[in-house]
């Protein structure tokens, strides 16, 4: 691959660009999908190519192919070139990119446990063990149990001497049974909603998962759930734990901090922040037990690499500090506006995509509470797990949220199960509201292998380390009208 | 692009040569382009070309797919061979019947070659006279032009072989001038009927009204244009519109059949040959498109198939197969709901106190049996008073049951609009939904967007 990176890089310099790098990327994925004790899915797919960047005369243009050879890179050159040149002619403003040093470099996800060296049987056993035990409940309509592998491997080389190779081994798995009744179904998870968890880790993180040893709770929370009361209505005290939590962040938090969105080029698609640069330093985002760092060196977390996309090192950058926003998400292109450098959250969703502005480990910094005792210190509230549904404006300010399931809070004390529970808020105040966040031992990483945008659009995975919180004054119960 | 005969002779050599019991090769190939604007520059130029090849295979039973966009004679057969270990080490799917046999395909154009006059600076040249109209007006444009050419073919051991070639082209722009926005869009195949003074005008209306008033929370007349309508209508199709969802127990329309659940002014179906849609001849699986009436006026009347649910119930595949390996089902990708005899303008004369909504954003299911959707209005948010639109109004959060609002649908307007749908994430396949606009006497708004 180094003689096909070397080959463009010296087209580019030939063409007196101002800057160009190219990836080279292959990734493989293995899927199986078991619902109801059948396999409803088994897939494997191959997936390479390569993506060219060129900066030239102010513009940037962009051109990918699947054709990896000699004569399918310069084709795609000559493409990023002409795109780059019609730009040129007629864009007014011309792009800065500030230069950065040289890095050649490996990184490679450690991991113990190989997940393609198990075998498919091995697999395939602990799926359909987990499945069989799910639909033992007799009230279970729909059991799944899924598990995913992702391995991804890049070669990027820059004009300016970078040459980085990486390979980033993903895995995950997860349960859910499904009960069904006179209108209504019921969904209940683990480890987390919306096919499981996910890390930058080996097969040893699926066994870690145990998911065969959730399968009867799951099934038996999820017949309890069609017999539960509804989530009452009204202003309350509301403690999300660690997983809901993550997806709180990661919408509220992780997506207003992306600058690039902030300078409006999500406008049109994902929409703009409420934030401005401006508000570094000022802005109170939250009460003081808010500390978020995005940090891309977490081992195992989901948004953990080596280097992004634009050849910039992994970085762990504070990001509120006890409340106040501190900095931003930035590339190499908009960090200049700031007056900083990059801070390496530039990722593209393989080959054929241009890197974005993408949140790497957005978390939440543990605070000093146990949740017992967060609970025991609650008169009255409830307790909300895990994503069902999530919901966010264009300016990422008003949210609406649900959860599989939840539990009053009477007396310090959790009381019935509840279902279809709804929360929804306003950014800042919801996050002022915030009174007590968890400690360490109650604190984990959560991995969101979802995470849409862009046009063309763009998946990338992301983590969030988590503990459950509290935050007073939410409205809860959100009811869909007479 | 790697044309008809090509393509086919391809698929049909690798499906002659698998050793499987059945074989369905799917060939999908991109070359793509898209440009995204701000309105300080054209901030994202992009440029693809890719193929890839999805093998299916089945033995007995049982069924793997593999895919791969490693297109040498080698990787292809290297990818065969793992198709049929994977299919090997697993127990088999009792449900499964058979891949689809060949049906006659109907010959229909859903290419303009005219797409190959967009070179880079021609989208350049396009863009920018948007942006200039737009700033012309006293507003700043932001938005994204794309056009592609991308072909699907076809082949199984039974003998299906389909091969399709088609042009796609939208753009989408939203003007704003930090007080309000307007969005408006467009999707063709056919490169002449890229109209921008209409465009730019209909997003700079909606951005046009001054600074935005607070209406609380709480119930409203509303008038959904089409690209709200949209946003609903495929809710519908993902929820409930297809056999999966029904044999699961899950769809809304489980127990409904015959029974009126929706006013009788709503007629909603499913249609791959209607040309006033972006036609789709045949499905993933090669199975010509039929057209699928979910409401006759009101009235619950099918769910759409693939092969593999249509088995289930010793029926035939309507034509929905998805790119395998399909867990989500035959969820419909040509959905239309039917005009009724109004003109928007009366429909809007016709409010007393209402809300006038130009589209959805971010919309996610809070209850999927009853469909009830939570998302936000966005772009064009107006208070109606006495007839007349009046303020701009901050944007709303919805909290809502679609089917109890086409329950409550009073008027439907006449026009219709193609709103682009489908899919550009991951593999490309443009489609359209074709919808009116609504008045519904009665939606829930349970918060609104201020801080």
């Amino acid at each position: 691959m180094k003689g096909f990176v070397e080959n463009i890089l010296n087209l580019a310099n030939l063409k007196k660009v101002n800057y160009a790098d190219i990836r080279i990327v292959r990734r493989q994925v293995e899927e199986i999908a078991v619902k109801n004790g059948s396999v409803e899915a088994l897939s494997w797919n191959e997936d390479f190519g390569f993506g060219i960047r060129v900066l030239f005369q102010g513009a940037w243009g962009f051109a990918c192919s699947s054709k990896v050879d000699k004569r399918g890179m310069e084709s795609a050159f000559s493409r990023a070139w002409e795109i780059a040149r019609a730009g040129a002619e007629t864009q007014g403003k011309k792009i800065s990119f500030p230069p950065a040093s040289p890095v050649v470099a490996r990184y490679q996800t450690p991991i113990s446990v190989d997940p393609f060296n198990v075998s498919l049987e091995t697999k395939l056993k602990l799926l359909l063990e987990a499945d069989a035990a799910i639909r033992r409940n007799k009230k279970v309509k729909i059991s799944e149990a899924f598990m995913g592998v992702y391995q991804t491997e890049k070669t990027f080389g820059s004009t300016e001497g970078s040459l980085i190779e990486q390979e980033i081994m993903e895995c995950g798995a997860g349960i859910s049974a499904t009960t069904i009744d006179r209108g209504e179904v019921q969904v209940r998870s683990y480890p987390n909603s919306f096919r499981g968890n996910f890390a930058t880790r080996g097969y040893e993180w699926i066994e870690e998962l145990k998911i065969r040893d959730h399968a009867e709770r799951v099934a038996e929370e999820a017949g309890q759930l069609i017999s539960a009361k509804p989530c009452p209505s009204g202003i309350t005290t509301l403690i999300l734990d660690g997983s809901q939590l993550a997806l709180q962040v990661h919408e509220s938090i992780g997506h207003p901090i992306e600058l690039d969105r902030i300078l409006g080029t999500e406008a049109s698609y994902a929409g703009t922040s409420f934030l401005k640069p401006e508000m570094i330093g000022a802005f109170q985002y939250g009460s003081d037990q808010l500390n978020i760092e995005a940090d891309a060196t977490f081992p195992g977390g989901l948004g953990t690499f080596g280097f992004d996309d634009e050849g910039m090192k992994a970085q762990r950058v504070p990001i509120i500090s006890r409340g106040k926003l501190v900095n931003l998400l930035t590339s190499r292109e908009t960090a200049p506006l700031l007056g900083k450098e990059s801070n390496g959250t530039m990722r593209a969703d393989g080959w054929n995509r241009l890197p974005l502005i993408r949140m790497t480990n957005i978390n939440l910094e543990p605070g000093e509470w146990t949740l017992e005792r967060m609970i025991a210190d609650t008169k009255e509230g409830l307790f909300l797990s895990t994503n069902r549904s999530w919901s966010i404006d264009d300016k990422r300010i008003n949210f609406q949220f649900g959860t599989e399931i939840g539990w009053e809070i009477k007396a310090g004390k959790l009381g019935p199960m509840v279902k279809n529970a709804t929360y929804t808020g306003i950014t800042p105040q919801f996050w002022s509201s915030c009174d007590a966040v968890a400690n360490r031992d109650h604190w984990q990483m959560w991995g969101t292998p979802n995470c849409g945008k862009g046009e063309p659009g763009q998946v990338a995975h992301v983590g969030h380390g988590t503990a459950p919180a509290r935050f007073r004054n939410v409205r809860v119960g959100v009811r869909q009208g007479p | 692009m790697i044309e008809r005969e090509a393509g086919l002779r391809m698929l049909k050599r690798w499906v002659q040569e698998s050793p499987a019991d059945q074989t369905e090769a799917l060939l999908m190939t991109e070359d793509s382009s898209l440009a995204r604007f701000t309105p300080a520059e054209i901030h994202q130029h992009v440029a693809e070309r890719n193929r890839t090849l999805i093998l299916r295979v089945v033995l007995g039973k049982r069924i793997a797919v593999v895919t791969t966009n490693i297109l040498r004679p080698s990787s292809i057969e290297a990818s065969l061979h793992k198709a049929i270990s994977l299919a090997r080490i697993q127990p088999p799917n009792e449900a499964f019947v058979s891949l689809p046999r060949p049906k006659p395909v109907p010959e229909i154009n859903t290419f303009c070659g005219n797409i190959s006059r967009l070179t880079p600076q021609r989208k350049v040249k396009i863009i920018q006279e948007v942006m200039t109209l737009v700033k012309e007006r006293g507003f700043s444009a932001s938005g994204a032009f794309s056009h592609g050419k991308v072909e699907i073919a076809v082949v199984n051991s039974l003998g299906v072989e389909a091969y399709q070639k088609y042009s796609d082209l939208f753009l989408h722009l939203i003007a704003a001038n930090g007080k309000g926005s307007g969005y408006a869009s467009f999707v063709s195949r056919d490169l002449d009927q890229l109209q921008i003074e209409p465009l730019v005008k209909a997003a700079v209306t909606k951005a046009s009204g001054g600074d935005p008033i607070q209406v609380d929370p709480g119930e409203y007349e509303v008038i959904l244009e089409p690209e709200a309508v949209r946003e609903g209508l495929v809710f519908l199709g993902y929820l409930g519109f297809h056999a999966l969802a029904v044999q699961e127990g899950r769809s809304f329309f489980c127990n409904e059949f015959g029974n009126r659940m929706v006013n009788e002014r709503v007629t909603i179906y499913d249609d791959g040959l209607d040309p006033q849609g972006l036609q789709v001849p045949f499905d993933f699986e090669g199975v010509p498109k039929q057209k699928v009436v979910f409401f006759k006026e009101g009235v619950v009347k099918n769910v759409t198939y693939d092969s593999f649910t249509a088995a289930k119930e010793g029926k035939e595949s309507t034509g929905h197969g998805l790119t395998p390996p399909n867990t989500d089902g035959p969820v419909p990708i040509n959905l239309f709901m039917q005009g009724g005899e109004s003109a928007l303008e009366e429909m809007i004369r016709s409010v007393r106190r209402g809300i006038y909504i130009s589209r959805f954003h971010y919309t996610n299911v809070v209850e999927p049996m009853k469909a009830v959707i939570t998302g936000m209005t966005r772009d064009g948010t107006f208070w109606i008073e006495e007839g007349e639109i009046k303020n701009p109004i901050k944007n709303l959060r919805f909290t809502e049951s679609i089917l109890k609002a086409l329950s409550r649908v009073k008027a439907i307007s006449k026009e219709r609009k193609i709103c682009p749908a489908g899919s550009v994430y991951g593999r490309r396949f443009l489609t359209g939904t074709v919808a009116p606009a609504i008045q519904v006497d009665g939606f829930n708004f349970s918060g609104v967007s201020s801080l």
